[in-house]
């Protein structure tokens, strides 16, 4: 047994001061809002568990809503992954190994990253407006009504757009980066062994950028489910509720109609969707890992 | 299987090559005969990696023509010219089985199933890899997977040639020697021109028929293991092959004697009159401290290897490692040196010239 030197605690008691106040003490006043229901004039009333109890029962007003809004969420996560995973991964194989080009092309791809969240939706209000907008003006010069004020898809299709605009260089960074780890003589057995341009991709690149794409996949499955800024610029939800994503509808609950109870309520169960979404991810990559090494 | 003809391969990575210093390979001549194994020896970057690749076709050599069997492959592809490559580090399909490795070049060649499982089942029961042809080929040991890169190469018909580049250099130490028989026992029973490419000389030494030393983009010397021990052409030549190797004096040659910081060395025989740098070369294992007459020599060290012993002296001004035999005592730095005359070489400008 060794001594212990208990002083050590109090050389870590800032730290739990600085959380203490940063983190458990707004998590705990949530936690007390999501039991209540609140009046005007600062009243509030014990609610018990009925905000949880209405916000998973879809056939209420709440629950319903949160559904609508979770879904909206999940199938936001799903198109920009499909897209960008895919895109990311072309656009790493087409760059340029090396030189000026290389500079030049890191540069450009940097940049819609660079760009703040609410500058990027102010770009693509703009740009997709349909009377003055450079993109929008052109699709529907070009014969096919576009107007993302209007209609829920051309809505989808701008934020959509938007998203892959502003995050397909973050996967296509990684990607290249992981493909210049591969050394030259994979590809040179390749040539050996006759294989062909899709083969080498297959069976020498794709496995190879597994870990990366994992690490892509994480990275923009936990920004996009957490979207706020960019939609709510550029369409604030609408039109009616057709891009009305979790987070947006947690601020019009709160702020907008001032029921902090279900918006406590509700931030607490996004909260741990979001968690139970990254441990899955978490423990299946840690597990890949484990049985790697078990097999090296 | 073919022999290989490399007729003024020369190959600079600088796109405009000038003067000779700009080629990583000098224009070289090489004839390479079938069933023989030939090993390319030289310390790191000295082109031997670049020569293998032109004959691979990874690298497309600046000027002159590759021949196997007489026809013209310099603009061939890598796959057309159905050569077998083994690289320093393992080279295997992650997400294939073992035999999934080993059936991958004929599935690119979209041979017949029933033809492509014979054939690995063929070539695994020839590198012993039978066993374990169901398994994930990413968990296999570092020998393992450089027998899976052969075997790739193997197992299509008829491979032009097999290229090894420093297939050993991640193997452990104690595999090696396996790995290496198991390579001599492929080549026997292939009759394969094997090309193998090393700075290690044991290895050159034990696995090849012919070596090629080369330095600087230069092939130095062709010959057998014995013709390089015995009579090297070049002074890196002795050098390099041998531990230690080749001691060279500079000297003034007069007839049949060498003169060296005023002690008179006997040659094998009459030199005509040398101009340039002029060095005589001995290997350390003609050189001998003797009991009864010979050169004064100073000793500055004697290395007990267990087998033989060596000593470290100087004759005059200049170090010579030289064998001390059995039976022959040290006592002080006072020692007399014995040189067998028929070993004697002489190198103007450090190339090897004969007597008249």
């Amino acid at each position: 047994m060794r001594a212990h030197d208990n002083r050590a605690w109090l050389l870590v008691l800032p730290v739990f001061v600085v959380v203490l106040f940063s983190a458990v003490l707004p998590l705990m006043t949530v936690v007390n809002y999501s039991v209540q229901d609140s009046f005007g004039n600062n009243q509030f009333f014990w609610n018990g568990m009925g905000w949880f109890r209405e916000l998973l029962d879809p056939s209420s007003e709440l629950g319903g809503r949160f559904l609508a809004a979770l879904v909206r969420n999940l199938a936001f996560s799903a198109m920009i992954l499909a897209i960008e995973v895919p895109l990311g991964i072309l656009v790493a194989l087409c760059m340029p190994r090396r030189g000026w080009r290389l500079a030049v092309t890191l540069v450009v791809m940097a940049l819609p990253l660079l760009v703040p969240w609410n500058v990027v939706g102010t770009i693509w209000q703009v740009f997709a407006r349909a009377d003055i907008g450079l993109f929008g003006a052109a699709v529907n010069g070009a014969g096919i009504d576009y107007n993302y004020a209007g209609e829920p898809v051309a809505a989808w299709v701008t934020v959509v757009l938007m998203d892959v605009w502003h995050w397909t260089s973050l996967v296509a960074l990684l990607c290249y980066a992981g493909l210049r780890a591969i050394p030259d003589a994979y590809y040179q057995a390749a040539k050996v062994d006759g294989a062909s341009r899709w083969a080498v991709f297959r069976h020498i690149e794709l496995p190879k950028l597994r870990r990366v794409l994992v690490i892509a996949v994480l990275l923009r499955f936990i920004d996009s489910f957490m979207i706020y800024t960019e939609p709510f610029v550029v369409t604030g939800g609408g039109p009616g509720n057709s891009t009305t994503f979790l987070s947006i509808d947690l601020v019009k609950l709160a702020l907008g109609q001032f029921d902090l109870g279900k918006a406590a309520a509700m931030s607490l169960v996004y909260n741990l969707i979001t968690l139970l979404v990254c441990w899955v991810f978490f423990t299946t990559l840690t597990q890949i890992d484990a049985r790697r090494e078990g097999a090296a | 299987m073919a022999r290989i003809t490399l007729d003024g391969i020369a190959h600079s990575y600088g796109p405009r090559p000038s003067v000779p210093d700009d080629y990583a390979l000098k224009p070289l001549h090489l004839e390479w005969k079938q069933g023989l194994a030939y090993a390319l020896l030289g310390p790191s970057g000295c082109g031997k990696t670049t020569l293998l690749n032109i004959i691979s076709g990874l690298v497309q050599p600046s000027a002159g023509r590759l021949l196997f069997d007489g026809q013209d492959v310099t603009d061939w592809s890598t796959e057309r010219r159905n050569i077998a490559q083994v690289f320093q580090f393992p080279v295997i399909y992650d997400t294939m089985t073992v035999g999934g490795n080993l059936a991958f070049p004929l599935n690119n060649r979209r041979l017949p199933r029933m033809q492509v499982q014979a054939r690995v089942a063929e070539t695994a029961a020839m590198l012993g890899l039978t066993d374990v042809l169901d398994r994930p080929a990413r968990g296999m040991s570092a020998d393992a997977k450089q027998k899976i890169s052969l075997g790739r190469g193997l197992v299509r018909q008829d491979v032009a040639a097999v290229l090894f580049d420093e297939p050993l250099t991640v193997i452990d130490p104690g595999l090696t020697w396996e790995l290496r028989s198991k390579l001599k026992a492929v080549h026997r029973a292939l009759d394969l021109l094997m090309i193998s490419v090393t700075h290690d000389q044991t290895e050159a030494l034990t696995f090849a028929d012919e070596v090629v030393v080369m330095n600087g983009g230069r092939v130095l010397q062709v010959g057998t293991p014995a013709e390089l021990f015995e009579r090297p052409d070049h002074t890196f030549v002795g050098h390099f092959i041998g531990s230690p190797g080749m001691n060279l004096l500079p000297a003034a040659v007069e007839g049949a004697r060498a003169r060296v910081d005023g002690h008179e060395l006997a040659l094998p025989g009459h030199y005509a009159k040398l101009g340039g740098r002029v060095q005589v070369g001995v290997r350390p294992d003609f050189v001998r401290l003797t009991a009864g007459p010979g050169l004064p020599v100073q000793i500055e060290r004697v290395d007990d290897l267990g087998r033989l012993r060596l000593a470290r002296v100087r004759l005059g001004d200049h170090p010579l490692v030289a064998t001390v035999p059995p039976g022959v005592p040290i006592d002080g730095v006072e020692a007399r040196l014995a040189i067998d005359p028929s070993r004697m070489h002489v190198y103007v400008d450090d190339v090897r010239v004969e007597p008249e």
